[in-house]
């Protein structure tokens, strides 16, 4: 990009810190990093690193106890960071704008989209209604919805989640600002459609010059869409540079870390050829689920699908939101009841279990939720969630039940330490670890992990990935993995279903599916899978890593 | 509808990050209407568990030749039409008010949380029939129904209790349902089936100590509602039978006297009020500390 001339963003020694008096603490220190004109740069970091903090101060729009205590923040030379919150709105929307992270949460509900992108250009415009709406019709042409027209009249519980975001990223290119902030725009959408999001910005973008402000947690997202690079950690810059360099020659350690733990970057290590001797221990065969509809109707959410999962080994069930794969883990776990179909778990037919039969079945086949923070209860202490599986069965004397509740504990990788603790004193990778003790207690056969890495940060997904791996080989555990990021499962499974719309259109081993995958859904899905645009630069980066640590 | 379910799902991972930097003030600064609210219930209290400590007057036995007296230093609040001290006869009436308040929150409580708790997780067929039930408990005003289960009962301290407890088992089971339903849903009770738990020890372990929360607080709305509601039935004469010193009946009693002797309807009615509003700001801070 052209350094001689002025950024259009100039951060320089920013700290921002939230609350009062004693209670303050500092989130942001000291952050400088500029944005050239059409340039991208990417602000990459975990939860809680401070770059979202940081992207809001550009707006003003600081949440609640937010404050600014040092640094300047210069907006086409000028330092906004003192204005005051009427001057702040004159330029939120023409100079700088916001494509928000959740669309599901992002529109009014009540007002129809055409007036949510109309609304903005009342406010900054001199348009008069009629120039206002024929400019809505084309805002939404450009952002490529489909029938602009009739969009525009909608509401947006009429739309799905990609095309409510480009109707946000219609309002937040509506008056052509020379700064777009997008804040993790594509986190909550599936791969097809994020990526379909992202090359939507880019061409936008383009188009028009703009600089873009990409916040996002996922490295591989970054390293496809973004000039330079500016990774974040508690707060403080560990590196910035431009994102080919950054990438290939990785400076700080935790940038390193970064990238070896990316599941999109790393390079994999081939796994281990799958014994033929091996048993299969889950059967699937011609397995559909209907669920009734209001009126009679019935909706086919899994349709005829067959796999066999053999003892010791991954299997991956992968697809977007709907495809129709927590509900066959459901219905192999026993939570949900076949349509058609067999499963065999062992010699069990889980079809056939009445509700007497199925308690004693649970002991071979448990699940592992997504979200940590609504799977373990959170007024029992971590003792009594990992006991409690414990208690269902035959009884246990006292003193025998809590040395199987330590050893488990430890087994996962947490201090005995934690076992007095409730929920919430624990982070999301240290309650995935507890929710994994509470799994593997009752030693089962069959673990079944539903989105079970999805909800967390990548070094953590990374540890817990590695953790689950340890844990097969140590017990001789066999997974069915729920996914929808192709890149992890190609990291942990031997074998893989792929889903979509409740059929199975893809089914053998995971490097026959990449390699030669034979539907062009799982073409699409593969392509879709950010960090691909970087290919020569994997084996560099996994060399240093390799060397750093 | 699977949109918003998701997204709430995700939510809590995302505001937890940021809380500790917003918890930040507790306790620092006491409000005032609180504490007023505490020593207005605690000497109510203090006045059903030892009204010796409070007044030397019989409530029951009048003082001949005193009647309709008007406050002094040696009546407080004066005396009644019988002679009988009128601070004497609320201190001793507050026994009766409140038991029976707590009778009849207790009644409802067990009785409405119950059903709530069996129709939200049991839910199907079982939900829909204690559910219309409740709808009927609802459709039926109040008074009607105390009156009706008095007049079933007879008259009577208790009987009245039972009276109003059972009105208040509809907004009992009601509140308990959606609690019971949401909890219901949580991945942690899933996980619980599971691992082999069977549906009582989830219903004990997990679904009740975590619907329970704003139960709580509804309670402590629901004894001030039951004390206005037992005066209620006092004053109509469905209460305790005289010469029983019960808040309602001591109103009653006064009305006929409202022109020459006011303290006697205006004293115990303003207990009442500055009673039942203490409860309701209590009831107010367990539901907003929690």
């Amino acid at each position: 990009m052209s350094a001689n001339t002025t950024p259009i963003l100039e951060i320089r020694n920013l700290s921002i810190s939230y609350g009062e008096g004693e209670a303050r603490t500092r989130v942001v220190h000291d952050v400088s990093f500029s944005v050239a004109p059409g340039e991208v740069l990417a602000l990459v970091g975990e939860s809680g690193s401070g770059k979202t903090t940081t992207a809001q101060s550009v707006l003003g729009l600081l949440s609640g106890s937010g404050h600014i205590d040092a640094g300047s923040i210069h907006l086409n030379g000028e330092d906004i960071s003192r204005w005051t919150e009427k001057r702040l709105r004159g330029i939120r929307g023409p100079v700088v704008s916001l494509i928000p992270q959740d669309p599901s949460n992002s529109l009014n509900p009540v007002l129809s989209v055409g007036a949510q992108v109309r609304e903005i250009l009342e406010i900054h415009g001199r348009l008069n209604r009629a120039e206002a709406d024929r400019r809505v019709i084309e805002l939404l042409t450009q952002v490529g919805l489909s029938e602009p027209e009739l969009r525009a009249k909608q509401y947006p519980h009429e739309l799905s989640g990609g095309m409510k975001q480009r109707v946000l990223i219609a309002i937040a290119i509506a008056l052509k600002p020379a700064l777009i902030i997008a804040d993790e725009p594509t986190s909550a959408l599936d791969v097809t459609v994020q990526r379909r999001i992202l090359d939507l910005i880019d061409d936008l973008r383009r188009a028009y010059g703009t600089s873009l402000l990409l916040v996002t947690h996922d490295l591989g997202v970054a390293a496809d869409r973004s000039d330079r690079l500016v990774v974040l950690q508690n707060g403080r810059i560990q590196e910035q540079g431009p994102t080919a360099e950054v990438l290939a020659t990785p400076q700080s350690a935790y940038t390193r870390k970064l990238l070896s733990d990316a599941p999109s970057l790393a390079v994999r290590s081939a796994r281990p050829a799958i014994d033929a001797n091996s048993k299969p221990l889950v059967t699937v065969e011609g397995l559909s689920l209907d669920f009734g509809l209001p009126g009679g109707r019935r909706f086919r959410a899994v349709d005829n699908v067959s796999f066999t999962v053999r003892k010791g080994t991954t299997h991956a069930i992968v697809g977007e939101s709907g495809s129709g794969k927590t509900t066959t883990i459901r219905a192999i776990a026993g939570f949900q009841k076949a349509t058609g179909g067999t499963i065999h778990v062992g010699d069990t037919d889980v079809a056939g279990l009445s509700s007497r039969t199925l308690r004693p079945f649970r002991r071979k086949i448990q699940l592992v939720y997504q979200n940590p923070w609504g799977s373990l209860d959170p007024r029992q202490t971590i003792f009594s969630i990992v006991e409690e599986p414990l208690l269902n069965f035959d009884p246990l004397p006292k003193a025998e039940r809590s040395q199987r509740v330590e050893a488990i504990i430890e087994r996962v990788g947490l201090p005995t330490s934690v076992l007095s603790r409730l929920p919430h004193a624990l982070s999301g990778g240290q309650r995935q670890r507890v929710a994994i003790a509470r799994a593997l207690i009752l030693e089962p056969e069959v673990v079944v992990l539903d989105e079970a890495v999805s909800a967390l940060d990548v070094t953590v997904q990374a540890q817990i990935l590695a953790l689950l791996g340890e844990l097969q080989r140590d017990l001789g555990l066999t997974y069915i993995f729920v996914s929808h990021d192709l890149a992890v499962v190609r990291q942990i499974a031997d074998t893989v279903s792929v889903l979509q719309n409740g059929r199975q259109v893809d089914y053998g081993p995971v490097a026959q599916i990449f390699e030669s995958p034979a539907s062009d859904y799982t073409r699409e899905l593969i392509e879709a899978v950010p960090g691909r645009t970087f290919p020569h630069h994997l084996h560099l980066a996994a060399q240093t890593a390799g060397q750093g640590s | 509808m699977t949109t918003l379910e998701t997204s709430a799902g995700l939510l809590p991972a995302r505001t937890a990050a940021k809380e500790p930097a917003r918890r930040t003030f507790r306790l620092s600064h006491i409000s005032f209407g609180l504490v007023l609210a505490w020593l207005i219930l605690g000497t109510a209290l203090l006045w059903a568990i030892a009204p010796g400590l409070f007044t030397i007057y019989n409530p029951i036995e009048g003082v001949p030749g005193g009647q309709l007296k008007p406050p002094s230093a040696l009546h407080l609040l004066g005396t009644d039409s019988l002679g009988r001290d009128l601070f004497a006869r609320i201190v001793h009436g507050a026994v009766h008010s409140l038991s029976g308040a707590v009778a009849a929150v207790t009644v409802g409580l067990v009785v409405g949380t119950g059903l709530g708790l069996f129709a939200g997780a049991i839910g199907g067929r079982i939900d829909a029939v204690i559910m219309r039930f409740v709808d009927v408990l609802l459709s039926v005003p109040t008074l009607l129904l105390s009156l009706s289960i008095i007049i079933l009962l007879g008259f009577g301290t208790l009987n009245a209790a039972i009276a109003v407890g059972a009105t208040a088992i509809a907004g009992f089971a009601r509140l308990m349902r959606s609690e019971v339903v949401r909890v219901r849903r949580a991945d942690y009770v899933e996980a619980a089936f599971g691992s082999g738990g069977t549906f009582w020890n989830v219903l004990r372990r997990h679904i009740l100590p975590n619907s329970l929360t704003s139960v709580i607080a509804y309670t402590a709305v629901q004894f001030g509602w039951a004390i206005l509601q037992l005066s209620t039935l006092g004053f109509l004469g469905y209460g305790a039978p005289p010469p029983t010193p019960e808040w309602g009946l001591l109103i009653a009693e006064g009305r006929n006297y409202l022109a020459t002797a006011w303290w006697l309807t205006a004293a115990p009615g303003f207990v009442v009020v500055a009673v039942v509003l203490s409860a309701n700001r209590i009831s107010q801070s367990i539901g907003r500390g929690r």
